[in-house]
């Protein structure tokens, strides 16, 4: 009776853990807005199996650096510098979750799930990169012009969400990084008091709050959305101060436990760009151990830059690739010429190497050429979903029908255990956070044929050991221990063919792969393990059972 | 209680010359058609552009076919997939020395010639599906198939070795290698297309196969352990007897979701569900009329030193005290022969 409770007790932890991984939960997704065609995050909830291109739609592109106008020696720095560029236009794509990786050395993957527009996509990854150096707004120009704008927002019915009391405190929070940020913060403070005076908070100034440097503000992740959209209006962007342009950077900074995206306000005209630069080193300074990128400008490039630094010391210099700002802004501390400095201070080198990746990337544009395509129409992979399903459904039912008219009583008891083996195996697939691709759905049905072999080569034992005259409790353990290598062998091969393609495979085939090897230890569980179980139970509440039903 | 080929008798293994004969009859011409034809490999191997497009008419291949040849795209197959107003259209590399990208060039060249042949917009034509495969990628993804068919080779190999006797692995191995030769007549026989997902079906296959001589090897292992008396052709047949419900319950298991996959799961995976349910039958066949005979011939050529090995070759009746000389084959023929009733 004990050790039937405690198998009971396991199946249901097991069957827990699985069900717990199926229930939907609230998945990030980023997504197009449908007023401002802008990226946003939003919240839904969903079964959180990972669905593969082929079942979703979407587009799968492979890309190598082009060497048909000439050899490129390196070619994994330069897919390294790709990768980067690709990753800043991440929100350009109009795709809940981007994937963009390196693959081997030489090789970039991009995957766009739902994608609709492979040629648009694809212009946007093969598009050559532009790097700029701006100045910021050193003289605060777009923040005096904030009240302005509130007030034309508010004149248009804009109202600020109720974020007041937050705010005062977040101000303060960052006011105490330096004497010269803090005067900065309570000047902040003193323009947003500003705004109160008309008895609301600013639509727009509530939801940025000064940075560190001038022109540098933050905006609470979870507000980027709205001041996304308030930004991008015509009359907020009529008010903003001539010569400057707002650019969104790519930090995410977090401060009390909410995280922050920089906004940056500069000016509209680069000092120099990408084209004059020639290289970029990251290095660790080894006097000061800081961090730094060593760049070098062509000679044209020079003369500009020394032109442009000598008028803008003191400044700060943002970084901008493909229009978002990288990293913070430095400080230009004097003239520079051919050869400059970007020292990041303490931060670790991964950092620095990062910046050097982002100048090289504007400075060496490599051209990709796409070297495999897919694209799955959406439509398509709905149709494969549901043809997929109705395989089977029909194939299950199939099996259903000939368990229980073959084995009766213990071929329910196999179909009970193999329901149990198509929620484990959808828990396992949405716990390990595999994708269910379109030959995995197969391998799903497939296994399921396969499942109950273990449990037609048990029930077949059990037959044979009543035949030769064995008591029902006996022919039961018999039949499982005997069939038991038997099962093992077999399950452990048909694991090693798997293993191997998962090894070899690629994308869809990895995931037949994938579902064909929880399959097979799902199974394993089920049909031995859970069944045998049932069995227990079965002779425990039916001890003098003469015939059994198999 | 429905009872399938219980206590079957069948003797098997005297059919095995048939069963050769048969096989050799699906495998030879098969093979002969591969050596001239080769396989029709999918882009995904050779590299290429495939373009699957559904028709809001059923507009037939010709009027697609016209519209491509107005814009100079000639070497491209159309066919129906599926339905009457999908189409897939499909343009491998042919020669050597085409330049990475030229393919998804194509694939843009395709869709501007159906924009003008049939009109453009959704109203007329959607392209629901683009592949263009490089070269360089269709080279790779050759190696690695051939990669994966040769690992699991290797390491099924093992593992048979390291769960039984080498004797037992090589006829294993050998009767897998048999359904990896029928499988390939069989798709060039049906014609299918040799995708990623059928060399996937392949190694399933290989898996499967493998499995169902395992179960009977399994209960030869353990029949030649539980009854000393009998030789090796007894015991086979024995053995497979034994494991006939079962098998007629597994394979009908299987091939239920492998036919519903077949009917029910759509163009793409039809190949994939054909060469599964193939593979049933050939791995069925082999475990029981390659493998098995094979276990016998090896036993012949090479005895086993072992309890079993030894007893094997003997006359039925003799029980063996001591192991015997190593001579190959020695005067066993008669009892591989000899036809006795279990």
């Amino acid at each position: 009776m004990r050790t039937i409770r405690s198998r009971l007790i396991a199946i249901g932890i097991l069957l827990a853990i699985a069900v717990w991984q199926l229930i939907p939960t609230n998945v990030t997704q980023r997504v197009r807005d449908a007023t401002t065609g802008r990226m946003k995050d939003t919240t839904i909830r969903r079964v959180p199996i990972n669905l593969g291109l082929d079942l979703q739609g979407g587009i799968h592109l492979a890309l190598e650096v082009d060497q048909s106008k000439g050899p490129v020696p390196d070619c994994a720095t330069a897919i390294q510098l790709a990768e980067k560029v690709v990753r800043t236009r991440i929100d350009e794509f109009g795709t809940t979750e981007p994937v963009v990786q390196i693959q081997g050395r030489c090789r970039l993957i991009v995957e766009l799930a739902g994608e609709k527009d492979p040629a648009r996509a694809k212009s946007i990854i093969q598009r050559t990169a532009f790097l700029e150096f701006r100045i910021t707004d050193m003289k605060n120009l777009f923040r005096d012009a904030l009240p302005e704008i509130d007030k034309a927002l508010r004149r248009a019915g804009v109202r600020a969400p109720g974020q007041r009391a937050a705010a005062a405190s977040v101000t303060q929070l960052f006011g105490t990084d330096t004497a010269k940020a803090k005067g900065k913060a309570q000047k902040g403070k003193a323009a947003a008091k500003d705004t109160t005076d008309l008895n609301a908070p600013g639509p727009l100034s509530s939801l940025l709050f000064q940075g560190q440097l001038p022109g540098e503000y933050l905006v609470p992740e979870e507000q980027v959305p709205v001041a996304e959209s308030l930004l991008a209006r015509p009359d907020v962007q009529r008010l903003i101060p001539r010569g400057l342009e707002l650019r969104w950077g790519t930090e995410v900074l977090s401060r009390a436990g909410r995280s922050y995206r920089t906004l940056y306000a500069g000016e509209d005209r680069p000092i120099i760009t990408g084209e004059y630069l020639q290289d970029a080193k990251a290095t660790r300074d080894p006097l000061t151990n800081q961090s730094v990128v060593n760049f070098t400008l062509s000679r044209a490039g020079g003369r500009i830059f020394e032109r442009e630094t000598g008028r803008h010391v003191n400044d700060y210099m943002a970084i901008i690739l493909d229009g978002r700002v990288q990293g913070q802004p430095p400080i230009i501390k004097s003239q520079i010429g051919q050869r400059g400095q970007i020292e990041l201070g303490a931060k670790p080198l991964q950092d620095a190497q990062d910046l050097a990746l982002v100048l090289k990337a504007g400075a060496l544009p490599a051209p990709l050429t796409i070297i495999e395509e897919r694209t799955i129409g959406p439509s398509l992979g709905q149709d494969s979903i549901r043809d997929g399903i109705h395989a089977g459904i029909v194939g299950i039912a199939l099996v259903v029908l000939i368990m229980v008219v073959y084995y009766r009583v213990s071929g329910l008891l196999a179909v009970a255990a193999l329901v149990l083996y198509v929620v484990f195996t959808l828990g396992g697939l949405a716990g390990f956070g595999f994708t269910l691709t379109l030959p995995g759905l197969a391998g799903l049905v497939l296994s399921v044929g396969i499942a109950v072999d273990a449990n037609v080569l048990i029930f077949e034992r059990i037959r044979e050991e009543l035949q030769h005259g064995k008591l029902v409790r006996t022919a039961v353990d018999e039949g499982f221990k005997h069939a038991m290598s038997a099962i093992i062998d077999s399950n452990v091969s048909t694991l090693l063919t798997a293993f191997i393609l998962w090894l070899v495979g690629t994308g869809p085939v990895q995931g037949f792969a994938i579902t064909l090897i929880i399959g097979i230890l799902a199974s394993f569980v089920t049909a031995v393990f859970v069944v045998r179980t049932f069995y227990m139970i079965w002779l425990d509440r039916r001890p003098d059972m003469a015939t059994l039903s198999v | 209680m429905i009872r399938l080929f219980a206590n079957a008798n069948y003797d098997f293994i005297r059919w095995r010359r048939w069963a050769y004969g048969l096989t050799a009859a699906i495998i030879i011409p098969g093979f002969a058609l591969f050596l001239v034809h080769g396989l029709n490999y999918s882009i995904e191997f050779t590299g290429g552009t495939l373009i699957q497009v559904q028709t809001k008419e059923a507009v037939g291949t010709e009027r697609i076919r016209s519209a491509l040849d107005a814009a100079g795209i000639r070497d491209a197959e159309i066919q129906q997939f599926g339905g009457p107003t999908e189409y897939k259209i499909q343009a491998r590399i042919a020669k050597e020395g085409v330049a990475e990208g030229s393919t998804e060039a194509t694939a843009a060249a395709v869709d501007s010639a159906l924009a003008r042949g049939l009109g453009s917009g959704p109203e007329h034509y959607t392209i629901v599906r683009t592949e263009a495969v490089g070269p360089k990628v269709g080279r790779e993804l050759q190696g690695k198939a051939f990669l994966a068919i040769f690992f699991s080779f290797i390491v099924t190999l093992v593992y048979l070795a390291f769960r039984f006797e080498w004797r037992f692995g090589l006829a294993a191995v050998l009767a897998t290698f048999h359904d990896i030769l029928t499988t390939i007549a069989f798709i060039r026989y049906l014609d299918l297309e040799v995708s990623l997902v059928v060399v996937g079906a392949v190694l399933t296959m290989v898996g499967y196969s493998l499995n169902d001589t395992i179960i009977i090897f399994d209960r030869v292992r353990e029949n030649l352990h539980k009854f000393r008396r009998q030789n090796l052709y007894e015991i086979l047949n024995l053995s497979i007897n034994e494991t006939l419900p079962r098998s007629v319950l597994t394979h009908g298991t299987t091939m239920a979701t492998t036919i519903a996959l077949v009917l029910l799961a759509g163009e793409v995976l039809r190949p994939f569900a054909l060469v599964m349910t193939f593979a049933i039958f050939t791995g069925t066949f082999s475990s029981i009329y390659i493998a098995a005979p094979l276990l016998m011939y090896i036993e012949k050529r090479w005895p086993g030193e072992d309890a079993r090995g030894a007893r094997v070759l003997r006359p039925p009746g003799s029980v063996p005290l001591n192991p015997p000389p190593a001579a190959p084959g020695g005067g066993g023929g008669s009892g591989v022969r000899s036809k006795a009733a279990v």
